[in-house]
């Protein structure tokens, strides 16, 4: 059974519709990268998945929790659903390992220690250890995402979702981020990424799906769908940002 | 009888000094209080409520706190409640101070990024939970500088109370200046007390903001 499934979802803002019936299903263990033009409606599928967005029509199953059912426990769900966002969105006023602890003891109901030592080795797993006590503006903006990625495996999510986090990045900190994802990969965890890492889709992805204009255009092993594009909008696609 | 201004008549001063300290204190506390009301009516989502606490506070910042003074000083015996100069200070400012005080912290509260709030709940907090280790905490670092900023334009405002007669630093000032004939010498040294009172409430909350980690 799929972990993540998506019935014909149709989202709107206001009488702009971003999602035009989306379907699709996301097998456990499986890495799905989601490429697409701005405005195409990546992040907001994402955003669906965890309920950040309500939707107008369709229906969202993750992990056997229905998440568009009237009455949805939404913070249960979030729980088991990680989400890294573009802008890291560390919590400013805490330092790293209590930015990690919060849903620790909060949700988790963990005792303080427990939550340290949680903290203590999520953090070791993305590479700063040593900045367990630093703040989050002391960091930069790949040490930032890296922390928000440790943060949310700390909850040990079924999931990860992944909005373009590498877009707000300079350069060379790209690298960095993308190496604590592959080693993710490696793990086995299931993720969904909205990235515009071409050659990272390719390499680590298992699926590649093309959105185009709210409806999902192409989708097919990353591979094949990225050397040989199927439409002419993927081929476009692909060759305007690989250039 | 016409003396110097010597040193016992500074203590003087710095006696009515506390007057001024507890005016402000309690226009600090009380304003803080109902200030906090206010915030809180002004962003729950009651429309009523909102235009209701819109309308007090333009009422409030669009007139000045010396008839605000006078209203309540000489306003509330029509009513039959005698007042004296002290009460009518207290509520006055209290009220005054409300109304920025809920404008200042509604702006905090508001002034979160929406962010916060979906990284708050992508990890399963509660709204509840957002509000208190999320959100609040960050408000309260955003409010400290327009807040001490507000404080030091009450502690200074209390002057106002000596035009109802109330003995603070100012009216003490008058009394002494009329006392000694030597006005100048007086008033700067009131003037140095409130400097030396507002001066070390800025540096109070320069201390708190890096001490805080105040987002940039």
């Amino acid at each position: 059974m799929s972990l993540v499934s998506l019935e014909n979802v149709v989202k709107r803002f206001g009488s702009l519709e971003v999602l035009k019936g989306v379907s699709l299903e996301v097998d456990k263990g499986e890495i799905v990268a989601v490429i697409g033009r701005s405005g195409s409606g990546k992040s907001t599928m994402l955003r669906c998945i965890n309920a950040l967005e309500p939707v107008q029509a369709g229906r969202i199953m993750v992990d056997g929790i229905e998440v568009t059912a009237p009455g949805a426990d939404h913070n249960k769900l979030r729980a088991r659903v990680g989400m890294v966002f573009q802008s890291y969105n560390l919590f400013p006023h805490l330092n790293v390992e209590r930015n990690v602890k919060l849903a620790l003891k909060l949700v988790r109901r963990m005792s303080d220690a427990e939550a340290s030592e949680v903290a203590r080795r999520m953090v070791a797993k993305v590479g700063l250890e040593d900045k367990l006590l630093a703040y989050p503006d002391e960091l930069s903006g790949g040490q930032q995402q890296r922390v928000a990625i440790a943060r949310s495996l700390a909850m040990q999510p079924t999931i990860m979702l992944f909005d373009e986090i590498t877009s707000a990045l300079d350069p060379e900190l790209v690298g960095e981020v993308l190496k604590v994802l592959e080693e993710l990969a490696e793990e086995g965890m299931t993720m969904m990424l909205v990235t515009h890492e071409m050659h990272f889709a390719r390499t680590v992805a298992d699926r590649v799906v093309f959105m185009h204009e709210g409806r999902i255009h192409e989708e097919g092993p990353a591979e094949q769908i990225l050397r040989e594009p199927g439409t002419a909008e993927l081929r476009n696609f692909l060759s305007a940002v690989l250039h | 009888m016409i003396r110097e201004f010597a040193l016992a008549d500074f203590g003087y001063l710095l006696l009515a000094t506390r007057w001024t300290i507890l005016l402000a204190l309690t226009a600090m506390l009380g304003g803080g209080f109902l200030g906090l009301v206010v915030a809180i009516c002004r962003v729950l989502p009651i429309r009523p409520l909102n235009w209701l606490t819109v309308g007090y506070i333009n009422l409030i910042q669009g007139t000045p706190l010396l008839g605000q003074l006078f209203v309540f000083f000489f306003g509330l015996p029509l009513f039959g409640l005698s007042v004296d100069a002290w009460t009518a200070a207290a509520l006055a400012m209290s009220i005054y101070a409300s109304a920025f005080f809920g404008e200042i912290w509604r702006g905090s509260l508001q002034s979160v990024p929406l962010r916060q709030w979906e990284a708050g709940a992508s990890l399963g907090l509660t709204y509840r939970q957002r509000l208190a280790y999320v959100i609040i905490p960050q408000a309260v670092r955003i409010s400290i500088p327009p807040t001490v900023g507000f404080i030091v334009q009450l502690v200074k405002n209390t002057s106002l109370a000596a035009l109802i007669g109330f003995i603070e630093l100012t009216r003490a000032s008058q009394i002494m200046a009329a006392a000694t004939f030597a006005p100048l010498q007086v008033y700067l040294a009131a003037a140095g007390i409130y400097f030396v009172i507002c001066f070390g409430l800025s540096h109070v909350s320069q201390l708190l903001e890096r001490r805080l980690h105040v987002a940039r």
